[in-house]
């Protein structure tokens, strides 16, 4: 257990350094993310309310991650390191795990500046919409890294990315903006963390058989 | 009809396999392996054993199957049909394929470390250095990948796939990315660890790695 | 002594045999209802569609689940054909819904009903299976893939289903209600019969495409073989 978890470790380890190194995805998904919350204030028309923009804030949070996303597994790529890793991992699901942590890593790194930018531009976000992007970011890392993992396996995987990934992605958009503007935030809450369990678990069990033949 | 026919050559030069070796130790037993990808076949009818301590050679013109036959060996592509029993743990198993398998952005030592983890590598750091010196690569250690040349990259690949101590060695046309002092570096290797381990390699060259072969089976093009 | 599969033209005659009945029952043995009319008997046609549709996207997803388990060679086929059955009965559910919301209420779509968004989130879904699988090479590869897709579907369907329960409480009031039918007797029959209908239309248009798949597979082969 404790090896599967210095693998996981290794793993996640490596993409961190990696974008330590090249710091192409951060700056991008910072600043993209923020560029998508001013667009948004000249979408809204004037009359919109709050409710409106906790809807937005959840869109641009997608969008983001989909931008993280599309690069998760670019180094994996380039040389062939991919095979290598499934060569060398007794676990395959270890790499997929470690994949997972890294971007979610990056997609709390992004959120970092989305959410105060948000606070400061539109509504104050309280604990449970906090409690909501913690929960929805789990979720959307898990099923995005598995996702991202099969687009990568395709052709024109640019494109095919959003559409894998967004219909897996509107529960967890109803969570998310269900925990930001209900009186009762608690079921929303339960559900994403419904979500999270068991497309996690699919995931994992899964993730051998997208790289594998 | 089979296209694929192990023919039993060479003297095997003192590498061990054949007289003096107690026969029935299979590594590799293929029978009929066929590869289709949807409709097209790359491989069809090969069959041969390989006993512990041998060493095939793989031969063939480009588009023969030689690739997709050691991806098989090694477990990332599964046959169409047939049938594919290899005796050796994937954990004891060194690849080296078309690609150097690692990440271009780490630099060497890095690359290694990280295999040398996953792979459970005891004393890594160790062997690490130990087979940067063997193949040239101590003095570039902390290089980037993306900063070596098309050789220096191949040579890394051979100590990611030597790393583990692996008891099959499975080599998809080594020589070819490698620059003469690689070649060298390489054959010395092979020529070390031949003793012990059980060895397939592609080449279309096959003088090359003639004098240790045991076995070599022609591929043709389908 | 094995069970030998049905004959497909005998299956097909008897789903032709009871089509006939079913519509012969929505318009004949059925009583009208009092509230929508004529329009609700679309209902007969429109939830055995859904339950259909349902159906195919599980054997979908259970000819994955042996695909990966066993590698059979046959699986595959057998999935993407389920699936894209049910994708053909989803959209089918879409637009009977649409026909009977615009009877209903003079709207084209409403987002009120759960079962109709739930088909649209799944139509983008499967639509989305089919993109994944032309993307891939032909190869085991491309169907793992596919299978583990089709897994995440059947997941995706009931927590789509609470989300969109969920989402009902903020999205908008509920404005446009419709109980399930208290069915009589003979509506009840109606159904029964309709749903069976179309539950053996699909398993012959299922029996169909997939030996026509599988042909066109023996053929691309026997092609290869042959090429010089």
């Amino acid at each position: 257990m404790s090896a599967y978890l210095g693998d996981v470790a290794a793993l996640a380890r490596k993409d961190l350094r990696l974008e330590l190194r090249a710091r192409d995805t951060l700056p991008a998904m910072a600043l993209f993310v923020l560029a998508t919350l001013v667009v948004f204030h000249f979408a809204l028309p004037g009359g919109a309310g709050d409710d409106a923009a906790y809807g937005l804030l959840w869109v641009a949070l997608v969008f983001t991650a989909l931008l993280g996303l599309a690069r998760a597994w670019v180094p994996e790529g380039e040389a062939g390191a991919l095979d290598g890793l499934v060569l060398a991992t007794s676990d395959r699901s270890a790499i997929w795990l470690g994949k997972t942590l890294a971007t979610l890593a990056f997609l709390a790194v992004a959120e970092l500046v989305a959410l105060p930018a948000f606070a400061l531009f539109f509504a104050r976000l309280d604990g449970a919409a906090l409690a909501g992007v913690v929960l929805a970011s789990i979720g959307i890392c898990a099923v995005g890294s598995l996702v991202s993992a099969m687009a990568a396996a395709a052709r024109g995987r640019e494109v095919l990315l959003p559409l894998l990934f967004l219909p897996l992605a509107i529960p967890l958009v109803v969570g998310g903006v269900g925990s930001s503007i209900s009186p009762e935030p608690g079921k929303y809450l339960a559900f994403l963390a419904l979500y999270d369990a068991v497309f996690a678990i699919l995931s994992w069990a899964a993730f051998e058989y997208v790289v594998t033949e | 009809m089979p296209l694929g026919v192990v023919v039993s050559g060479g003297d095997g030069q003192g590498t061990g396999c054949g007289a003096g070796r107690e026969p029935g130790l299979v590594v590799i037993r293929a029978a009929g392996l066929e590869k289709r990808y949807g409709a097209r076949a790359v491989l069809r009818g090969v069959s041969f054993e390989l006993p512990v301590g041998g060493a095939l050679v793989v031969t063939g013109p480009n588009g023969a199957g030689k690739t997709t036959l050691l991806r098989m060996l090694v477990g990332l592509a599964a046959p169409t049909r047939g049938s594919l029993e290899i005796d050796v743990e994937r954990s004891r198993v060194g690849f080296v394929g078309h690609e150097p398998l690692v990440y271009r952005e780490l630099t060497a030592l890095e690359n290694l470390d990280l295999y040398g983890r996953l792979y459970r590598v005891p004393e890594r750091r160790e062997r690490i250095g130990m087979l940067l010196g063997r193949f040239g690569l101590w003095e570039a250690r902390n290089q980037r990948v993306s900063a070596f040349s098309r050789g220096m990259t191949q040579r890394l690949a051979l100590c990611r796939a030597f790393l583990h101590d692996p008891e099959l060695l499975v080599l998809d046309e080594p020589h070819s990315a490698l620059d003469a002092e690689g070649v060298v570096l390489l054959d010395d290797e092979l020529a070390t660890v031949r003793r012990e381990r059980t060895l397939v390699v592609s080449t279309h060259e096959p003088g090359r790695v003639a004098a240790l072969a045991t076995a070599s089976l022609a591929l043709e093009r389908l | 002594m094995s069970i030998a599969k049905p004959s497909l033209t005998a299956v097909a005659i008897l789903a032709a045999v009871l089509a006939g009945v079913s519509v012969a029952m929505i318009f004949f043995v059925a009583p009208e209802d009092a509230d929508q009319g004529l329009s609700q008997k679309i209902f007969y046609v429109h939830v055995p569609i859904a339950l259909t549709a349902y159906a195919c996207f599980g054997l979908g997803a259970w000819k994955a689940l042996r695909l990966l388990l066993t590698r059979g060679e046959r699986y595959d086929l057998e999935s993407y054909t389920a699936i894209h059955q049910g994708t053909i009965f989803g959209a089918l559910t879409l637009v009977t819904g649409a026909i009977w919301a615009k009877a209903s209420w003079g709207v084209w779509w409403t987002w009120s009903s759960n079962q109709l968004v739930l088909f649209l989130v799944l139509f983008l879904f499967y639509c989305a299976y089919f993109m994944l699988r032309f993307s891939i090479e032909p190869g085991p590869r491309r169907e793992r893939i596919s299978a583990v897709y089709a897994l995440f579907g059947v997941a995706l369907i009931p927590v789509s289903f609470f989300a969109i329960r969920l989402a009902n409480d903020f999205i908008h009031p509920t404005v446009f209600t419709r109980e399930g039918p208290q069915m009589t007797g003979e509506m009840f029959a109606a159904f029964c019969v309709s749903w069976a209908a179309i539950t053996l239309v699909a398993y012959v248009m299922y029996r169909t495409e997939l030996a026509g798949k599988r042909t066109d597979l023996h053929l691309r082969e026997l092609r290869e073989a042959l090429a010089p």
